[in-house]
């Protein structure tokens, strides 16, 4: 995939999220990761990127094609691609089998029974077939993020863009979410997404992005940014965050 | 005491019944308490004398206004149940004179009394309009006041559920209305199950001021029949029984439904 930025800024009435945000990947990326310090910018790109909103200023680019902010375009790139929040959002008053059937049938068009068949293939792909007729509360951190990966996963997206998948889950439902992400990456899925996993960044990336004050501040292949942090301000970070 | 009541509280999802002592100790002594005053007050009522042989012959008439009360009751709340739909719909436009407007009708409606709005809606608009019928007329008036109460339910019903759960729903690709219609509502629906079932029920109990257009509904009956009997206690206590016979059915079936939209979130 070729994702690209130009001049992007993002404001919330007078906080400036993004500034300045400028970069291109290269053509044959696979997996953009995006790593910086919280409240960097890191949440507000992925919602940029993935349409959930629009830049105050400047243009988003998915294969060269100018991402157009309007309700239309927007909707129907959302509807091609998946998007996974840091805090799973799953509907609470559906099953898990619900949340997956409800885009196949209402934004895809599938007929129920053939929503069903996708759904429950989906929560066997990600090991939750003896969930299926549970509903979120009675699920775990890891289970529910697992669930709505089956959901965002269910149309076959063409990219995948996942915000901080494993922030909110405890060190064991993280490995799980892992592993299931790890897969994804093996079996070829186009990713962008945001992590402080340094270790998975480091292993799944192809491209990282280093955010830091609504900027981008860095962007390499892994070796570049892990091994030879091009800024002082990544080097800080990293020893920060390695530190324990 | 702190300690106890989080961990009733964190007992409380599991199911598993390990009550603390204390709550056990306040929950005993709550059900003795309103035990007593059940007791005592139908002691106090059977000791009463009563006699019933005045206000008898006037049944018949008290019966037929309890019809019209039911009748009045459910034409109300049908009519109540759109309007209120209709202004909620309203209060959440994009347009903003649509929310003012519909902000002036909630505001006046329920800052004045009932009363003065069926006398008003009575004597003065249905008057100039050419409208004749009492029944109508008061059935309307009873919606329009119980629509605006059940608006701000909905619309506070609505709004109380989270903005990831909009996020989420763009997020996947669902329309505005496909939001509404697939996440919003049917999880606010539990939430305003038990204030909109009070609602009805208040709604029932105000058709009782019909009265004052001479709505021959169950509370002028019998007062009718009070007047005409000398009785009093006598006629008091079937019309409350024949308001419950109607509230508490709504009451039970509000539960019900809170029962069959039951989730854990």
């Amino acid at each position: 995939m070729k994702v690209s930025a130009q001049h992007v800024d993002k404001l919330y009435g007078e906080s400036i999220a993004l500034r300045g945000v400028d970069f291109a990947t290269a053509d044959d990326t696979q997996v953009l990761v995006l790593i910086g310090p919280s409240g960097g910018g890191k949440s507000t790109l992925l919602r940029l990127l993935g349409g959930l909103e629009s830049p105050t200023r400047g243009d988003i680019f998915h294969e060269s094609t100018l991402l157009v902010q309007q309700t239309d375009p927007l909707r129907s790139f959302r509807r091609k691609n998946g998007f996974l929040f840091q805090a799973f959002n799953l509907f609470p008053h559906l099953t898990a089998l619900q949340n997956i059937m409800l885009p196949i049938i209402h934004v895809h068009g599938q007929e129920a029974a053939a929503a069903k068949e996708v759904a429950l293939s989906g929560l066997e792909r990600f090991q939750l077939a003896d969930h299926a007729e549970k509903r979120p509360a009675e699920l775990s951190g890891g289970q529910q993020q697992r669930v709505a990966l089956a959901r965002s996963m269910a149309h076959d997206p063409d990219l995948l863009i996942l915000d901080e998948p494993t922030s909110a889950l405890d060190p064991e439902m993280k490995a799980e979410v892992l592993d299931v992400i790890e897969e994804l990456v093996e079996a070829g899925q186009k990713i962008i997404f945001s992590t402080h996993e340094m270790g998975f960044a480091k292993a799944a990336a192809d491209e990282v992005l280093f955010l830091a004050e609504g900027s981008v501040i860095a962007q390499g292949n892994p070796t570049e940014i892990f091994d030879n942090p091009p800024d002082e301000r990544v080097g800080a970070f990293f020893s920060r965050v390695m530190k324990w | 005491m702190s300690a106890d009541s989080a961990a009733v509280e964190v007992s409380a999802p599991t199911k598993s019944h390990s009550i603390s002592t204390s709550a056990l100790v306040i929950g005993i002594g709550i059900g003795l308490l309103i035990f007593a005053f059940f007791v005592s007050m139908i002691w106090v009522v059977a000791s009463h004398n009563f006699n019933f042989d005045a206000i008898r012959p006037y049944f018949d008439n008290m019966a037929k206004g309890w019809g019209m009360t039911l009748l009045i009751s459910f034409l109300a709340l049908g009519i109540s149940l759109g309007l209120g739909i209709f202004l909620t719909a309203a209060q959440l436009s994009p347009v903003a004179p649509t929310r003012w407007l519909t902000r002036i009708y909630i505001e006046l409606i329920r800052g004045t009394p009932l009363i003065t709005q069926i006398v008003i809606g009575y004597y003065l608009l249905a008057n100039e309009m050419g409208i004749e019928s009492k029944f109508w007329v008061g059935i309307v008036i009873l919606s329009a006041f119980t629509a605006a109460y059940l608006s701000e339910i909905f619309r506070a019903g609505i709004e109380s559920i989270g903005k990831t759960q909009w996020e989420s729903g763009r997020a996947i690709g669902l329309t505005t209305s496909q939001i509404y219609r697939l996440v919003i509502i049917p999880q606010a629906i539990r939430r305003v199950l038990p204030a909109s079932a009070g609602l009805f029920a208040d709604l029932v109990k105000n058709s009782s001021l019909l009265y004052i257009i001479a709505v021959h509904e169950f509370f002028m009956q019998t007062r009718e029949a009070i007047a005409n009997s000398y009785a009093s206690i006598e006629g008091l206590i079937p019309l409350a029984i024949g308001y419950l016979a109607i509230t508490l059915p709504i009451s039970l079936f509000s539960r019900k439904m809170e029962a069959r939209f039951k989730y854990e979130s």
